[in-house]
């Protein structure tokens, strides 16, 4: 973990609150800055240190929003129905379709929201990803947006108080009556807006699901979401939503850092190489899509075989094909050397290496389209792209499931208040982002949506806890 | 495991490190011409990493955006590094080769020998001139030359200017061939000409919208690139002051002191002016910018040559002041000492990230032209 000297800070628990809001990344800023706007006192409480904070938000870069013509950020249109289908094709139909239904329509203005409030947008880019359609970039990435975010909120009076994780949230009968602080503080506020993400770096929530293969998962997203509040609520009879294993897991270089190692520590050459587990077996179509469609499968993948490791093995031609990795491949300049290297048994390496090539039709891969070279006669396929790992030297990339944030949350209904088990909504607790995306994103995944998600319900969650205070205020004045 | 590792080695090795961690991750290609200069290498040579951290503009906008800064065990920082790699470069391609120890403890050396020159230039005048002269009062045409003669006042800067302009087209030489930049014909030039001009890549967004790039922190702010605007063209406007004097003096037989309202005095007091406000606030807007950002092994540097521009348009000013005063003589040995020592000290100072920032600028107008 990080840490840094931290400065002193007020006792929290002198003031009466108006609303907390616990997790300083994208859904609580915009959580805080509504609720601030609408006249309440606002505190935040972030775990981390001020130049880690705000969780996931700090690895994202955009956002999925519906458009019905081009903008100076976003290129053509974006439909409804189009985002819609999207939506249920990676998530199967597992997802609340009245929330979901919502948090596209109310995409639409969250980028005129966000400028407002000092957030840059670039423009539309033509980049590998070819998201300049459905996404709109952040300039300088979530790190950037989190900086204009964090300086508007505390502009209009929102106090951010980093470093400062809490223990527990006490729940009597559906109302929060405390939030206990790491630090032995107790603080209290009418309204408690639960924006702390999920449970992805804590490795023995993740084994519950996973089994002990989840220990040999690298934990692609912050460090910071160990699940604490999520666990609080759930036991405070808060409904669970999305399943203990659902996440967002990819293929990452094994070489990565066990926690936090971002967008940069994935490997985009799977579809240009072949993939063997431990045993030197291949298991899955390499080729199947493009990449984009594709990545987010491969962490399961990964995860699926035995010690959860499987090697990316490309030729000189194959490794130019794709951006470059933070992690130099391992090289040699036979394939029995690279498998050595590597650590996988070198003649059963070179068995599956010469069968592959074998199968491998003739003439040029053409990368830009599915351009149907597939293997035949192996066991599974490759489907396109099929091409010979002939011309040395030969590269090697180590791949792990790394997984950037789980799915299973608390439930939540159209004002992003937490439903209790009965089905009836928690008194005064509400929830956005991670915590509560699973009931949108019951599984697969959509780039971009965490950050509609986080935000739609930021602003929802931010302008309900404001407006139950001030027509509790008005009834009080009658 | 730390797979890895910091280097202690030279700022090219760390360049290297972080380029290509920045290169898979390419959230920063938005700011400026750098990250798309990154995008179109896969590996970085000793050359490239010259080309990209002479391209850098020291903002420090991906330092605050960035997710890999410290305390990340990435311990990414672009801005920093990128200037430590510049002043390697400055020394790399400094001419005379001997000349690249003077890249070592900048700030120290060309305050020396500024100090130097100006030293000999008080003293040198006031032990030939006779006190009555040195003293007294010149009025009219010529009044400077009562005291030095125009070929010597003259004559010394020419000899010097030889001198720096072999430097600095050696220099380039050195430059332009380690990193293999290529002449993309005149519209590269131009591109060139206007991002050096308008300072785009300081607009903190390759989009044009020239919100800025971060002050003290990490908000936004032009301050920076207003002040080395008003540093730039004050002192371009110094020298056509000069320039016009010298086609007064050698055309139209007309010798200095001009008067005020004439277009030597005109243009050396307005750029005077803003090169003093210019310098001033660079100073101030350096060292009030983020310790994370700015490098201290090139502090001394960036304020010995802000300071000694500051000096040299600050006694201009001063001279012109009291050109009619028994205060003349010593003002005018105090500024001729600040101007020819600076004269001396440019092809090792600070004044030649100029010359490669252009280099940079116009290699890249021919890539992006290119790709």
């Amino acid at each position: 973990m990080y840490t840094e000297n931290k400065t002193s800070f007020p006792d929290l628990s002198e003031t009466a609150w108006d609303i907390i809001v616990i997790g300083a990344g994208n859904a609580g800023i915009c959580a805080a800055i509504t609720a601030a706007e609408a006249g309440c006192s606002v505190l935040v409480i972030e775990a981390a240190p001020k130049d880690m904070r705000g969780g996931n938000t700090r690895h994202t870069r955009n956002l999925r929003a519906m458009h019905d013509e081009p903008t100076d950020i976003l290129t053509d249109a974006y439909s409804f129905e189009e985002y819609f289908d999207d939506l249920m094709r990676v998530t199967k139909g597992v997802t609340n379709k009245e929330l979901a239904e919502l948090t596209l329509r109310k995409s639409s203005d969250l980028t005129g929201w966000l400028t407002d409030r000092g957030v840059r947008f670039q423009p539309a880019l033509s980049g590998t990803l070819n998201l300049g359609r459905t996404n709109a970039f952040f300039l300088g990435g979530g790190r950037a947006l989190l900086n204009s975010l964090c300086h508007h909120a505390e502009k209009i009076g929102i106090i951010i108080s980093y470093q400062t994780p809490v223990t527990e949230l006490i729940i009597e009968d559906g109302f929060c009556t405390a939030v206990k602080l790491e630090n032995g503080q107790s603080v209290s506020a009418k309204n408690v807006i639960t924006t702390a993400g999920g449970f992805e770096a804590n490795l023995d929530w993740l084994a519950e699901g996973w089994g002990d293969s989840a220990k040999n998962f690298l934990v692609r997203g912050t460090p910071y979401n160990k699940g604490i509040i999520l666990r609080s609520l759930l036991d405070g009879g808060a409904q669970s939503v999305g399943e203990l294993d659902q996440c967002h897991a990819v293929a990452i270089d094994a070489r990565a850092p066990k926690y936090d190692g971002g967008i940069a520590s994935r490997i985009d050459g799977v579809p240009f190489s072949m993939v063997v587990n431990k045993h030197a077996e291949r298991f899955y179509d390499e080729g199947e899509d493009f990449w984009p469609k594709r990545y987010a499968i491969w962490g399961r993948l990964v995860a699926g075989q035995p010690d959860q490791i499987a090697y990316s093995l490309l030729d000189s031609t194959g490794v130019d094909r794709f951006m470059p990795s933070v992690f130099t491949p391992i090289i040699d300049d036979t394939i029995e050397g690279l498998a050595d290297k590597l650590g996988l048994d070198p003649v059963a390496t070179r068995k599956a290496v010469d069968d592959f090539n074998a199968a491998c039709p003739d003439g040029p891969i053409d990368q830009s389209i599915l351009d149907n070279k597939a293997t035949s006669g192996l066991s599974p396929e490759k489907t396109n792209w099929a091409a010979p790992i002939a011309n040395p030297p030969f590269y090697g990339f180590p791949l792990r499931p790394g997984i950037t944030f789980t799915y299973m949350g608390v439930e939540v209904n159209d004002r992003a208040q937490i439903l209790m088990q009965d089905g009836k909504p928690m008194a005064n607790l509400f929830a956005s982002g991670e915590i509560m995306a699973g009931n949108i994103l019951g599984q697969g995944y959509l780039a971009g949506i965490g950050m509609t998600i986080g935000a739609v319900f930021g602003l929802i969650a931010g302008a309900e806890a404001a407006r139950t205070l001030n027509s509790t205020a008005q009834e009080n004045k009658q | 495991m730390r797979l890895i590792d910091i280097a202690e080695a030279d700022a090219h090795e760390e360049t290297r490190r972080i380029m290509q961690i920045c290169n898979a991750c390419r959230y920063c290609e938005g700011f400026c011409a750098v990250f798309p200069a990154m995008e179109r290498r896969r590996t970085f040579t000793e050359g490239d990493t010259a080309y990209l951290a002479n391209l850098c503009h020291n903002c420090g906008a991906c330092y605050h955006a960035c997710q890999y800064a410290p305390p990340h065990e990435f311990g990414v920082n672009v801005p920093q590094t990128l200037s430590e790699r510049r002043v390697e470069t400055y020394a790399d391609y400094a001419w005379p080769p001997v000349m690249s120890q003077a890249f070592q403890k900048n700030g120290f050396l060309t305050t020396l020998i500024v100090s130097l020159v100006l030293g000999l230039c008080v003293a040198g005048m006031l032990i030939l001139i006779s006190p009555h002269l040195f003293w007294g009062i010149h009025l009219g045409e010529g009044a400077f030359y009562t005291l030095v003669p125009h070929t010597v006042m003259a004559g010394i800067p020419l000899i010097i200017s030889a001198f720096v302009l072999v430097s600095f087209v050696m220099g380039w030489r050195g430059y332009w061939h380690h990193t293999g930049a290529k002449w993309g014909g005149m519209a590269s030039l131009l591109d060139a000409m206007s991002a050096s001009a308008n300072l785009r890549n300081l607009g903190g967004n390759n989009a044009g919208t020239n919100e800025g790039c971060p002050g003290p922190d990490d908000r936004p702010a032009n301050a920076r690139k207003y002040y080395h605007h008003l540093t730039f063209y004050g002192f371009m406007l110094c020298f056509a002051s000069t320039s016009t004097g010298t086609i007064y003096h050698y055309l139209l037989g007309r010798e200095a002191p001009y008067g005020y309202f004439s277009l030597p005095v005109l243009l050396g007091t307005v750029g005077g002016v803003i090169l003093c406000i210019g310098t001033a606030g660079l100073w101030y807007e350096k060292q009030r910018m983020d310790e994370r950002v700015k490098s201290l092994k090139t502090l001394g540097m960036d304020y010995a040559f802000i300071g000694i521009l500051f000096a040299v348009s600050f006694t201009g000013l001063l001279l012109l002041g009291v050109r009619e005063t028994s205060f003349m003589g010593l003002t005018l040995a105090i500024h001729l000492g600040f101007v020819y020592g600076f004269f001396l000290i440019l092809p090792f100072s600070k004044f030649v990230h100029g010359i490669y920032r252009f280099a940079a600028l116009l290699a890249d107008a021919n890539e992006r032209k290119q790709s």
